[in-house]
């Protein structure tokens, strides 16, 4: 059957781009282009807005004009049903950029009477096509087919021929199933469109629907395979291809406040890492909001927008609040630098979550997203189904260079390390706040955990919230554990105390010292002073001494001349003498 | 081969169109060319015609594959497709007819023999 049509060439697949938001990037850039792609689903998935959506953007977009056969719904609901979209069929079918064809079949009108063939829909479908030289057609949904015509053979046969007949027209089609109970549709359709399956499903888990598209198969192509959640809202469908990506995002040197310039101190003076993933797990009540809500202040100072999305309080509680610690936020709603979110969390189903999430961050364009809190997620047992939520809300700010913070509630009794959703792996700085409790005080303390690429403080900080906002004091670890609050105040006080004693035996020992080294001075001035007078003692001493020499020689002298004698003589005489005494 | 030739395209065939119009049955035949299955048809309905409803019957043999646009007035999908225009209701037959009493039912033959 398919192996004759099996186009093995080496060229790359032409595709046909849906504009559909999201597909053409899981699909690597849409639909095969001349082929039959199969849609299944069950009821309600949103098969048949698939179809148009694709043939309005082809239409509008693509310059690709479409015929959407549909064999449920009459032109006139079809054009109904879409307007709410924002469709404008009527325009389209005016302008000759699409033909709406209904097919009808009533069982009960026809009386089958031997041999025949479904050449009445060929020409039906080719004279469309032909008209207004569409390169797209929709099928919606031919399995209607089966219900009208008895002759299963013929019919099987017939559809056989259709889908070689459509992709020798060179069309881009799409066909939808519905989906059966073992098959991916209930006649096995997959069996005769065989390049690309695409299935969607809307499932409800815990009370929340959640709509989901894969791609089951897709010959030739490279194409995601997860589920995908969608959504369909007034723009038409909505894919969200965020796990695709990888950890493929640039990362960013610059670092930016976190609004709590002690905490900045914290992460080497300079506070986050733009673009990175912030976690602040605490137990209840321990000042997560309020960390958060200094963030969006500090950013909105710097003039950047902000998202918060708030999954517990009103924006309006969330500001009278923050307004009791001194932060103002709603100037900056005002100024439109600060957007509130406040869906309640079961609201939606997780994945609507992450759409609405994409969608908010997409229109919005934010340099800040805040997600208070997330736990309120985790209903029931669906904790990897959260994680990857976050995952993919993480991955997908990461990409676009959006700081991330994200609270999460702790639970008594609970590891503290252990947030609810296991996402220590997605975060890049961990801001622990716990509550410590000692001498009959419940008092709060803030270390981090984490923070990757820096050289973080490793200190618990007392976290105090005041009306000027969070403060972080220094704490005191002692034998009996950390000492907070008023323990830590008598501590101060105690340290203030010994600090003065300190001061004042050093004032003390100064004052010793120069007392001494004065004592030391005086001494030596004596000492200098009668050393002075023993010096000038001892020099009339010596004085005396020479004059009386002196005197002795001026007498000799005197004598000599008295006497007239030889002097000379007499001398060498005297040495003669001396000698010989000696000898 | 030769009834389809006669009648091929938009031509209307009228046999003794003589009789009271309120008495008449208009069939309509949809075709695509001239394939097998659509000679059989015509074969069959004319036969079917002549035996029961002699002289108070026109056939319309209508070649999609000339008209493609007429596809659409009755809901054609398969062919061939007998349409019994007149008397109302609207009788829907497919195939090639060879089931003659499948036929007659079809077009409330059936009783009146």
């Amino acid at each position: 059957m398919k192996e004759s049509e099996k186009k093995l060439t080496n060229n790359k697949l032409i595709k046909a781009p849906t504009g559909i938001l999201g597909f053409d990037e899981i699909t690597d850039g849409g639909l095969p282009a001349g082929r039959p792609t199969l849609v299944c689903g069950g009821a309600g998935c949103g098969k048949t807005l698939f179809g148009m959506e694709f043939l309005v953007r082809g239409a509008t977009q693509f310059n690709e004009p479409g015929v959407f056969m549909s064999f449920e719904e009459t032109n006139d609901e079809l054009i109904k049903n879409v307007s709410s979209l924002g469709f404008d069929l009527e325009d389209l079918v005016k302008n000759k950029k699409m033909v709406l064809e209904h097919v009808h079949i009533e069982r009960s009108e026809i009386e089958e009477t031997g041999e025949y063939d479904l050449e009445g829909l060929f020409i039906r479908l080719g004279y469309a096509i032909d008209s207004i030289g569409a390169k797209r057609v929709v099928l919606d949904t031919i399995e209607s087919l089966f219900a009208g015509l008895p002759n299963q053979l013929i019919l099987r046969a017939e559809l056989r021929r259709l889908f070689r007949w459509l992709k020798e027209k060179g069309v881009t089609a799409i066909i939808t199933g519905e989906r059966g109970d073992e098959t991916l549709t209930r006649q096995g359709l997959e069996e005769y469109v065989s390049d690309c399956v695409i299935m969607l499903d809307h499932r409800v888990t815990e009370q929340n629907s959640t709509r989901r598209l894969r791609v089951v198969k897709y010959r030739g192509s490279i194409h995601g395979t997860n589920e995908y959640p969608f959504l369909i809202n007034e723009d038409g469908f909505s894919i969200l291809p965020v796990t695709s990506l990888g950890l493929k995002h640039t990362v960013s040197n610059e670092r930016i406040s976190s609004g709590i310039p002690a905490l900045d101190k914290m992460l080497e003076g300079k506070g986050y890492y733009r673009g990175s993933t912030v976690l602040i797990s605490g137990t209840a009540g321990i000042g997560k909001t309020s960390t958060a809500a200094h963030f969006a202040e500090a950013a909105c100072k710097r003039g950047e927008r902000v998202l918060y999305f708030c999954f517990e309080e009103s924006p309006a509680q969330l500001i009278r609040n923050m307004l009791s610690i001194g932060i103002d936020l709603a100037p900056w709603v005002q100024s439109g630098l600060l957007q509130f979110q406040a869906t309640g969390p079961t609201f939606y189903g997780l994945e609507m979550h992450l759409a609405v999430t994409h969608k908010a961050v997409n229109d919005f364009k934010p340099k800040v997203v805040i997600l208070d809190p997330i736990n309120t997620f985790i209903v029931g047992d669906k904790e990897i189904e959260v994680k990857t939520m976050l995952m993919r809300i993480v991955d997908f700010l990461k990409m676009n260079q959006i700081t991330a913070l994200i609270t999460s509630l702790t639970t008594h009794g609970s590891p503290l390390e252990h947030t609810n959703a296991s996402l220590s792996s997605l975060i890049d700085t961990w801001l622990m706040l716990r509550d410590i409790e000692l001498n009959g005080e419940r008092n709060r303390g803030m270390y981090i955990l984490k923070s990757r690429g820096m050289a973080n403080s490793n200190q618990i900080r007392e976290f105090v919230l005041t009306n000027h906002g969070v403060e972080l004091r220094e704490v005191y670890v002692g034998a009996s554990g950390v000492l907070t609050g008023s323990a830590r105040i008598a501590q101060e006080a105690l340290e203030n105390a010994e600090v003065l004693t300190r001061k004042q035996d050093i004032e003390q020992k100064k004052r010793e010292i120069e007392r001494k080294r004065k004592a030391l001075e005086a001494q030596i001035i004596s000492l200098y002073a009668n050393f002075d007078s023993e010096e000038a003692e001892a020099m009339k001493m010596i004085q005396t001494e020479q004059d009386t020499i002196k005197r002795l020689e001026l007498d000799k002298v005197e004598m000599a001349e008295s006497r007239k004698a030889k002097i000379e003589n007499k001398q060498t005489n005297n040495k003669r003498n001396y000698k010989k005494t000696i000898l | 081969m030769n009834p389809m030739k006669e009648n091929s395209g938009l031509k209307k065939k009228k046999e003794k169109s003589g009789k009271a119009a309120k008495d008449m049955w208009i069939l309509r035949l949809y075709v695509a060319g001239q394939t097998p299955k659509a000679i059989t048809a015509f074969t069959n309905l004319k036969k079917i015609c002549e035996e029961q409803l002699e002289g108070k019957y026109t056939i319309e043999v209508i070649d999609l594959l000339q008209n493609p646009h007429l596809a659409n007035e009755y809901q054609i999908v398969a062919l061939p497709t007998l349409i019994r225009k007149l008397p109302v209701p609207v009788r829907k037959i497919i195939g090639d007819l060879s089931n003659t009493e499948r036929v007659l039912m079809g077009l409330d033959l059936l009783a009146s023999i």
